[in-house]
């Protein structure tokens, strides 16, 4: 990939994205938010823009300060400097009024796992100051959206994770809230909850609520997201729309796999050598058996095959997928994630 | 491919982002809304102890284990073999002080427990009052020690108890042990939210309540410790209430004990209630 295109990636704006417009459709509006705990600089002076009825993707590796920015935003924590107004209200000054407004889904699951899924959802809509019968009528229909009705009498604690994060998904709704936090929403579950979690939230979105989610995953940001912030220890290294991000990012990895694995080395070499347009970063995974190709377009993607192909090299399968926050962070910043820093030099050693 | 990225009205841009369901925009939680929501958690709590019976075992073993332990190991030491049913009498108004300490002792263990969880998180993003969460805690917990003394004193006359002021006297006695149990929660709950584990909530508990149960006159007269231990007794806000409680149900002087009771309960819970709600606010 041209260094060029690397070298014009979106780093910190520091000017708010709205500028002409005026605060009225910026849902969410953080300015130089900090958190330290001890040395720990969760948050380093962070700056983000929601715009309304859209979803921020907040994209960054573990630890990179995500939940802290939520708990930041939800009241839960008070940060150190900086400023943060959620739907009008200024969150250190005006705690009573923001609790109104929004709802948040942790990382860890929210509800009371001894009581029913029905009881947990009937006793946040009193806590909101429905009528007990309103209260009721809200459970049921949203353990119906949810396809929780018929677990609804069950305790929570013997919810499936996925059914777990549903009815946490359906009590930060009961209140109707404008503007909603997902942390990590999706993480460990398996694809077909996560499916279900993501069409909740397209649904959410559709219905007029403003969303902050937090993600590893740039699938997901992909799936959910208008608009992508990307934070590493407690900054952010990137924001922008996400087709224009994973456009620099490098669209999409082609994914080959050789019939022989000895050949790995070899076809790598052939990829590197034969010099593709616009081709480059070839990797090779030895622990999968597999060859990464990262690649902007389908006819760079044929040409590859091609190549391989007419090298005589036998190819046993062949993928393409979105590129993986690693790639993407190696994309913008030209450095690993601290996290996968350990596990790449291990690659290395065995491919030496 | 500018660095800054330009806003453009969305097309699918709502109307108007939905207001939370309901409440005023005054921020304030009003006294009908605040006690709607100590209702809607003490709910919760007991739900919490229908989904898990045995959470109940304290409320309803201790107090049987306790008279027949005592009773039939101690009585007879105390007043004579063929005394026991004199010890009962002795016994089990002081035990009323044993029931609220040892289900106060539990809220400290569960608040540990309970405050960690995540759901506590979604209770904080809420707009309640931070303090009804501990408020209907308390009048649960307050529920378990009705249990427990009533337990206590249905053990009690089946061995004998006997009422000789009035059905007054009864109720009073129980009364004045709920209020002073119920002052000793916030000093578990403080505990229970600056402890990190629940062993420590434990060990500090016991390491405060053996002294204060056992250098009492729960179990025996004070009359005959020695001089040191009785001043310490006399103190002992235990003994105050095992006193109050004696001189409602079996007779005999009250007005001292019960307003030292009452004094103790007012001091402990002006203390500690304020703290224990601060650290539940900051608590992260
Ligand atoms: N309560 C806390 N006390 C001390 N350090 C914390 C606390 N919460 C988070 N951290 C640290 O702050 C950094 C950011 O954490 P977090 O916001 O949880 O990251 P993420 O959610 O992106 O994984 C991490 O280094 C983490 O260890
Ligand atoms: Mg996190």
């Amino acid at each position: 990939m041209a260094a060029g295109i690397l070298v014009s990636m979106t780093r910190i704006d520091k000017k708010p994205r709205n500028n002409g417009e005026g605060a009225a459709g910026i849902a969410v509006s953080v300015r130089g938010l900090v958190k330290h705990f001890g040395d720990t600089k969760a948050l380093d002076g962070v700056d983000l823009d929601v715009r309304e009825g859209t979803v921020l993707g907040v994209l960054g590796p573990n630890g990179a300060g995500k939940t802290t920015l939520v708990r930041c935003l939800s009241t839960l924590l008070v940060p150190d400097a900086g400023t943060a107004v959620v739907a009008g209200y200024d969150v250190v000054r005006q705690p009573r009024q923001l609790r109104r407004t929004i709802g948040l889904t942790g990382q860890y699951a929210s509800v009371d796992e001894k009581l029913s899924g029905r009881e947990n959802l009937y006793m946040i809509g009193r806590l909101l100051d429905l009528s007990r019968k309103e209260a009721r009528s809200r459970a049921d229909e949203l353990l119906e959206r949810f396809s929780l009705t018929d677990a609804g009498k069950r305790l929570a604690a013997t919810y499936s994770g996925g059914m777990r994060r549903r009815l946490d998904l359906a009590a930060s709704m009961i209140g109707h809230p404008a503007v909603l936090y997902l942390d990590e929403p999706t993480t460990g579950l398996d694809p077909r909850t996560r499916n279900e979690v993501w069409d909740e939230v397209r649904r959410m979105v559709a219905e007029g609520a403003t969303v902050l989610l937090t993600t590893q995953y740039m699938e997901e940001a992909e799936q959910l997201a208008s608009e992508l912030t990307v934070i590493d220890r407690g900054r952010v290294i990137a924001n922008g729309e996400v087709d224009e991000l994973k456009a620099r990012v490098g669209g999409r990895t082609l994914q080959i796999r050789p019939t022989d694995p000895e050949q790995l080395g070899a076809m790598a070499r052939a990829v590197t050598e034969a010099g593709l347009d616009g081709v480059s970063g070839t990797q090779v995974v030895p622990d999968e058996g597999v060859l990464n190709v990262p690649i902007l377009s389908d006819e760079q993607l044929t040409a590859v095959v091609g190549l391989l192909g007419s090298r005589g090299y036998g190819i046993a399968h062949i993928g393409t997928h979105l590129p993986s926050l690693d790639e993407v962070f190696l994309a913008i910043t030209g450095q690993k994630t601290a996290d996968s820093q350990d596990a790449t030099r291990k690659t290395e050693e065995v491919a030496a | 491919m500018s660095a800054t990225t330009t806003v453009n009205a969305p097309a699918q841009q709502a109307p108007s982002p939905p207001r939370a369901a309901v409440g005023s925009d005054d921020a304030r939680i009003g006294l009908r809304a605040n006690l709607r929501h100590i209702g809607a958690l003490a709910r919760r709590n007991m739900l919490q102890i229908k989904a898990d019976p045995e959470s109940m075992f304290d409320a309803v073993l201790m107090p049987i284990i306790f008279v027949l332990l005592f009773v039939y190991v101690f009585g007879g030491a105390m007043f004579g073999d063929g005394n026991r049913g004199q010890y009962v009498n002795y016994l089990v108004p002081g035990l009323m002080a044993m029931m609220g300490l040892n289900i106060a002792m539990a809220v400290g263990t569960g608040v540990n427990d309970d405050f960690k969880k995540g759901v506590m998180d979604r209770f904080r993003t809420m707009p309640i009052a931070r303090s009804s969460v501990l408020i209907a805690k308390m009048v649960v917990e307050v529920g378990r020690m009705l249990v427990a003394t009533t337990i206590l004193l249905i053990m009690g006359f089946i061995l004998g108890l006997s009422v000789s002021t009035s059905v007054f006297g009864l109720l009073g006695a129980i009364g004045l042990s709920l209020v002073f149990g119920a002052s000793l929660m916030w000093i578990f709950i403080l505990l229970g939210l600056t402890m990190k584990t629940v062993q420590a909530v434990q060990g500090v508990a016991m390491l405060v309540l053996m002294p204060l149960q056992f250098g009492s006159s729960i179990f025996a007269k004070p009359t005959t410790m020695p001089g040191w231990l009785q001043s310490f007794t006399d103190y002992n806000p235990l003994s105050n209430l095992a006193d109050a409680a004696r001189g409602l149900i079996t007779g005999g002087p009250v007005a001292h004990s019960a307003l030292m009771t009452l004094a103790w309960s007012a001091g402990i819970t002006l203390v500690t209630a304020p703290l224990a709600v601060a650290k539940f606010r900051k608590r992260t």
